[in-house]
């Protein structure tokens, strides 16, 4: 069933995003909560949120205030933990490339693990018709909102909770909510393997430069791993996010057949 | 870091990640991403998500010192296996904090 009118598809976009938002009020709250913890105030925590509306980075930029990371570092770890919303763009570019900049900035701003995995499935399936960048939009700005209110709910009660709950342990366990899922071949069980391992060992590490450091270890242990199984034949990588991406942008890829399926 | 420090650095990683996400929504034709970044890019979450769990459940000691049975782990670990049976965050924070409570009234 194609869309017929805007409407219709913003609404499906909607009700698409519902189902993804219980996971990510508590991430929302918890995000809210350290930041006040941290001492930063309602209004910049709010700014905060507004500039970076991502999740991830913006735990790991408070992880880093807390220890009074160099702010150089603080923000090329939170460019490298952002780097995954290149590879949507670069996915969802086909699909916005008739659309005006009135469009495309504030649909690129609203760009979300949600909002993407959500949409390319649409557009892939090819049920969104001429209506899918409303579908996208329904599900970005539903996304954005239960961010945002999220975070502010979390800095309202963060205030009123004592320190003998132990929240601050609450990172570490969102974290480890969204790291399990991730670990989806042996390639990817290497790379978390030797960036937590890295971690730990470069935590004593000048400039906080250790979870970059350890990030980029990971990285290039998954690539090795993923480059020594497929010199075994019968082996076969099972497709993951950035696949989804590769199609649209590289072609003489694809003819090659470098790819994974 | 002063007020206005930190509005600078978040607006630094603000700028920087719209840039991120605008890139090849508005450079589509001009740009190519290099198949080995794009193949790189699919370990950023697991090598970022490891790196930053694994130090604040271990280093969790006086001084942040290497603990590897403390509550914290044990509590880790009761949370993953809750993350790898439901993918679910909300059962894993919660299964997480209530067996670290539990071990900290305990001991």
């Amino acid at each position: 069933m194609q869309y017929t009118t805007g409407k219709e598809a913003f609404l499906a976009g909607v009700r698409a995003l519902l189902p993804a938002a219980p996971g990510v009020i508590p991430f929302g709250l918890v995000t809210g909560v350290t930041a006040i913890e941290q001492g930063l105030s309602p209004l910049t925590t709010i700014g905060m949120t507004l500039l970076f509306f991502a999740g991830a980075a913006q735990m790991a930029a408070l992880q880093l205030l807390r220890n009074d990371a160099f702010p150089l570092v603080i923000i090329v770890t939170a460019l490298v933990i952002n780097l995954r919303f290149l590879m949507y763009s670069a996915s969802m570019a086909p699909h916005f490339a008739r659309l005006p900049k009135r469009w495309t900035w504030p649909l690129s701003y609203v760009l979300s693990d949600q909002a993407y995995v959500l949409s390319i499935l649409k557009f892939t399936e090819g049920r969104s018709g001429l209506y899918g960048h409303y579908f996208y939009a329904g599900a970005g700005i539903s996304m954005w909102l239960t961010w945002q209110l999220a975070v502010m709910a979390g800095v309202f009660l963060g205030a009123e909770i004592p320190a003998s709950w132990s929240l601050d342990f609450a990172i570490p366990l969102v974290f480890l909510a969204l790291l399990v899922p991730s670990v989806r071949n042996s390639a990817c069980l290497g790379a978390a393997c030797v960036g937590g391992v890295v971690a730990v060992l470069a935590v004593d590490m000048a400039y906080n430069l250790g979870l970059l450091l350890a990030s980029v270890c990971g990285i290039c242990t998954g690539l090795v791993v993923e480059r020594f199984q497929r010199r075994r034949p019968g082996r076969v990588i099972s497709p993951v996010a950035g696949d989804t991406a590769a199609e649209d942008t590289t072609p003489a890829e694809k003819v090659t057949g470098e790819k994974a399926p | 870091m002063s007020e206005l420090e930190l509005w600078l650095l978040f607006l630094a990683v603000g700028l920087g990640t719209f840039a991120l996400r605008l890139s090849f929504i508005q450079f589509h034709a001009q740009l190519r991403l290099p198949a080995v970044l794009n193949r790189a890019l699919t370990y950023v979450p697991a090598s970022v998500l490891a790196a930053l769990v694994l130090p604040s459940v271990v280093n969790s000691g006086v001084d942040g010192e290497l603990s590897l049975l403390s509550p914290r782990t044990l509590a880790a670990l009761a949370a993953a296996l809750v993350a790898w049976k439901t993918k679910n965050i909300l059962f894993t924070l919660f299964s997480g904090m209530a067996v670290l409570w539990l071990l900290q009234s305990l001991g």
